[in-house]
């Protein structure tokens, strides 16, 4: 199966059975899909740790043994030795199609050049984060290196692919050409085997092709596209991107251990797990006409992925992860930051200790109520960070003239702010280990609220066993199954929090409020400031949301202004959250272990502890 | 999840090791299949391009820059010193003059007619690789490297830092949960690998780096005492390029914990031998964990047996590798299938281990490691 990846096949024959696997860097997971009467749905699942290393470097192995995982539990013969039956032979043996994703052994590394950094360079590098690459370094003309200093970094990294941009379409070539000179006299190698040209993409401006050619074309396995940035107005990232996927098929994965095979039993190109997850959330914002925001937070990293009116955007967090990159969460954020969370004391070096052996042994699990309970606070941190790495790259076009009007005079705004409005979000998306896995969902729930503080309205869901990659994939050659599994298996509304925004004193009033549930029951009654209250609103089902804000409280129709809304329910149900916004901790070390203990408990986050 | 289980360290007195030593780019091969090497001798060379130095010339003098030939007083391919005079204009009145030096000594590479720049680049380096461990060369990779074999006792560690040294074994302290403190370190420890037990505090790390030791084999150490030595906190573990005087390789993981019996037995009997041992651990993306080669002088012709295991099986030994009993050592006493709730109320696969004191407890089967070469 090699045909390019930005051109997915079409499959004629019928897709009854599917096998789906994401290969992780630490698992990896297939499920099982099957058409049940008129729909798909999702039957069986297994995993099993990912074999890109060493003894078995050989990324099938991992593939086929989470496959065999899903034969002991449906009974139904899908391997012949080492290869996959394919089609079906009859109602108990063999699978239609068999598809998966990869982010194993590290993922796709880019390395990505512009002219001005925060114009084409940001462009190339939104168009290398979209396409599911994580983005080593990026080099520009004004980034205020030396050019020695960028030819050293340009040789001293491996990057498995280059994506050069630069310039508008007709304007000067020579800062594009300089940074290819740049490019050449490093002759950079790829990560993977020594001896192949590392594949480069030009996607700067068009008159200066020939000149980049005769510059690249000899040193490197030089591919030529659409300028990312034609004109200054405009950003143009799919040919780009579809780019990146054919020469990450054709390239990169060729080089990974194990991964020719992989191509070719899979029936449909192999694509990069955050791609994936980005097609699914691209495709829910679209059929519900919503601001998203969707984060997969794995082991090593931590995809944030955001739709707001209509602008998708990507970006990953490559060192912000639940066990390889734990102890970088950690030196990012600070150990205070992480001690916030944490409903007990415990000593600094304890904890630093647990955190390093979580790194070295990355499987491990948390096996007693206090190491969930640190492991969720460190997640919370990772989860915040990456927002904000996040909110930092989904902008809109940077250098970009506006007409202004007299109004604006009073309200000066830059090019180039962030697209991410927390007030108009309506649904964040969780996905990855810590989130889809956590006992009871309302962690899940909590850890999210607590790490991206959402204002007002907002609905909350996750990703019930982690198989928004594989039904990424499967929607390029099937969408109705991928609709049918994501809708009924994988989203898992958890339900509604609603945030007053505005600060007061712990026990002062922050709003009254009414709520009206299904069947008519009414409740009447205060938020305060410091409350965090959760009243069961089943799944599917909606309540009418009263709520006047003191005076200088605002919903998001302005201070004090009353705001009625119906609101989702889930599994979870309905979450007012009155602890302020910016959300208030007190600084006192038993004063906030004392308002951590009275909010889990008030929303049952955890059993009983028996310590 | 009979295939899920964590692959555990290897410790063994007997096997055979293959390390695969490649130049980071093409360059010639020293070495023939068959030949004996020392760790020390360099199997292949490489010549590493030097620093490339651009000059735009065009923005210094002045001029267009499809011109910077007519001012270049060297050409294409040419050498150059130092401060050597590279280009200069010609004007009228001599003190306009502007001359341009060459930062470097080195060659002229390329010039740009599109760009005015021109590219210096400083002579090649020299790099040698080095066999690493004695042993035999087995294969060669033309233009890339060799892969040395050798017949050896084998520990794997955790986790470490800094790169590859050798030399010859000595165990400091009488028992595997004894901490090497400054006072187990003797001056004619200076070039050695010295073996500790379940901790090492920084104030040996400090004594070792002053006496020159050259590499330390501990059970564990304090997170805050690592920070301390590499002066920033390691947040992925990709490490091997560290350069704090010595290279460390953990046993056991962070914190106080004994030495495996097994591991300290194994390499107290080899006291007074060579090691060859690598701090370089990398947990994502490929397992790289450091190791302690530890070459035998019969060169057993015993054939490099990959233990290709299935699964965890009764009366396996293993490792919990997480609190509460982190560090722990028994064997596995039952391997029950069914999902078992745990504290978290997570319902995770489980199996019980039995101390040697005849204690038993359930653990979750991810939180175990089996001690490889048992």
């Amino acid at each position: 199966m090699t045909s390019a990846a930005s051109s997915p096949p079409k499959i004629d024959r019928p897709l009854n059975v599917i096998v789906a696997t994401d290969c992780g860097s630490t698992t990896t997971k297939a499920i099982l899909i099957e058409k049940v009467g008129n729909e798909y749905r999702q039957t069986y699942r297994g995993e099993a740790p990912t074999t890109v290393e060493a003894p078995f470097e050989d990324v099938t192995r991992g593939v086929l043994n989470a496959i065999a995982e899903i034969e002991e539990l449906s009974g139904r013969k899908i391997l012949d030795g080492d290869r996959i039956i394919t089609p079906c032979r009859d109602a108990k043996t063999g699978v239609d199609i068999y598809i998966s994703t990869s982010s194993a052994g590290g993922g796709l590394q880019m390395m990505v050049t512009g002219v001005v950094q925060n114009m084409t360079g940001e462009s190339a590098q939104r168009a290398a984060l979209g396409a599911g690459a994580i983005v080593i370094d990026v080099l520009a003309s004004n980034d205020g290196r030396l050019p020695h200093e960028k030819i050293e970094r340009i040789r001293s990294m491996r990057p498995d692919m280059i994506l050069m941009s630069g310039g508008t379409d007709g304007g000067a070539v020579t800062h594009v050409v300089e940074m290819a000179e740049y490019v050449a006299a490093a002759e950079p190698k790829p990560r993977f085997g020594i001896t192949y040209k590392l594949p480069l993409i030009y996607a700067g401006n068009k008159d200066a092709q020939s000149q980049v050619r005769k510059t690249l074309g000899e040193k490197t396995a030089l591919e030529i596209t659409d300028n990312i940035r034609p004109v200054l107005e405009k950003e143009n990232l799919a040919p780009a991107r579809n780019k990146i996927h054919d020469l990450f098929l054709e390239h990169v994965m060729q080089q990974a251990p194990g991964y020719k095979k992989l191509i070719d039993m899979a029936g449909a190109p192999i694509m990069p797990t955050p791609a994936a997850v980005g097609v699914i959330m691209e495709t829910i914002a679209k059929r519900e006409h919503l601001n998203l925001i969707g984060v997969d937070i794995g082991g090593a990293t931590t995809d944030v992925f955001s739709v707001f009116e209509g602008v998708f955007n990507r970006t990953v967090s490559a060192n912000l992860g639940m066990s390889y990159s734990i102890s970088n969460v950690l030196a990012e954020s600070g150990l205070p930051n992480i001690m916030r969370w944490v409903p007990f004391t415990i000593d600094e070096q304890t904890l630093r200790n647990r955190i390093k052996n979580k790194m070295i042994r990355p499987t491990t699990i948390p096996q007693t109520l206090d190491e969930l309970q640190i492991e969720h606070a460190i997640s919370r941190e990772a989860l915040r960070l990456a927002l904000i790495h996040h909110k930092s790259l989904a902008t809109g076009l940077k250098g970009v003239q506006q007409e202004r009007t007299i109004s604006d005079v009073f309200e000066q705004q830059t090019s180039g702010k962030t697209l991410i409005d927390m007030l108009k979000l309506d649904l964040i998306v969780g996905s990855g280990g810590i989130l889809s896995h956590a006992p009871r969902r309302i962690q899940s729930m909590l850890m999210m609220v607590d790490a991206y503080e959402p204002l007002g309205f907002t609905m909350l869901s996750v990703d019930s066993i982690f198989m928004m990659p594989h039904l990424g994939v499967l929607s390029t050659i099937n969408e109705q199954a991928a609709t049918d599994v994501f809708v009924r298996d994988c989203m898992i509304y958890l339900g509604t929090c609603v945030a007053p925004i505005g600060q007061g004193k712990s026990g002062e009033i922050c709003a009254d409020y009414e709520i009206v549930f299904p069947g008519g029951r009414q409740v009447k009654d205060q938020l305060k400031f410091g409350d965090l209250r959760l009243y069961p609103l089943e799944l599917n089902k909606k309540a009418r949301l009263t709520m006047q804000p003191v005076k200088h409280v605002n919903l998001g129709a302005g201070a004090g202004v009353p705001v009625t809304r119906e609101v989702q329910g889930g599994v979870v149900g309905l979450m007012l959250d009155g602890r302020g916004r910016p959300l208030q901790l007190p600084s006192d070390q038993q004063a906030r272990v004392a308002s951590l203990a009275k909010w889990y408990q008030a929303v049952d986050l955890y059993p009983k502890s028996d310590g | 999840m009979a295939h899920s289980y964590t692959p555990g360290l290897t410790v063994t007195e007997q096997t055979v090791v293959r390390r695969r030593r490649v130049l980071p780019l093409p360059g010639k091969v020293l070495v023939n299949t068959g030949d004996r090497v020392q760790c020390d001798q360099a199997v292949a060379r490489a010549e590493l391009p030097g620093k490339v130095y651009p000059i735009n010339l065009a923005n210094q003098l002045s001029i267009a820059p499809d011109e910077i030939k007519e001012y270049l007083v060297k050409k294409e391919g040419d050498l150059v010193r130092k401060d050597e005079i590279l280009a200069e204009n010609k004007p009228l009145i001599k003190w306009f003059k502007t001359e341009i030096k060459s930062p470097v000594t080195g060659t002229i590479e390329s010039l740009s007619m599109v760009t005015g720049q021109v590219l210096l680049r400083e002579p090649p380096r020299m790099l040698d690789l080095l066999a690493y461990i004695d042993g035999a060369v087995v294969e060669t990779i033309p233009q890339q490297g060799v892969v040395v074999e050798a017949s050896c006792s084998l520990v794997q560690g955790i986790f470490g830092i800094g790169g590859e040294v050798w030399g010859e074994i000595v165990v400091a302290v009488k028992a595997p949960d004894e901490a090497l403190t400054p006072a187990h370190l003797k001056p004619d420890m200076k070039g050695k690998i010295v073996i500790g037990g379940s901790f090492l505090p920084a104030e040996t790390m400090a004594k070792a780096k002053e006496l020159g030791v050259a590499g330390l084999v501990v059970g564990g150490i304090h997170d805050k005492d690592l920070r301390a030595l590499l002066g920033y906190d390691l947040g992925v573990a990709i490490t091997g390029t560290e350069q704090v005087g010595f290279t460390l390789i953990l046993t056991e993981g962070f914190g106080t914990i004994p030495m495996a019996a097994k591991t300290f037995k194994l390499l107290s009997a080899h006291e007074g031998q060579k090691a060859s041992i690598s701090g370089a651990t990398q947990i994502r993306a490929g397992v790289i964990r450091p190791e302690i080669i530890i070459p035998q002088a019969a060169a057993a012709a015993a054939e490099a047996v990959h233990a290709q295991r299935e699964g965890i099986r009764i009366g396996d030994p293993v490792r919990i590798i997480r609190d509460p009993l982190f560090g722990k050592i028994g064997e596995v006493s039952a391997l029950p299938s069914d999902l078992t709730k745990i504290p978290t109320e997570s319902e995770v696969r489980v199996l019980e281990v039995t101390f040697a004191d005849g204690a038993r407890t359930v653990i979750p089967r991810t939180n175990i490691e089996v001690i490889e070469g048992a």
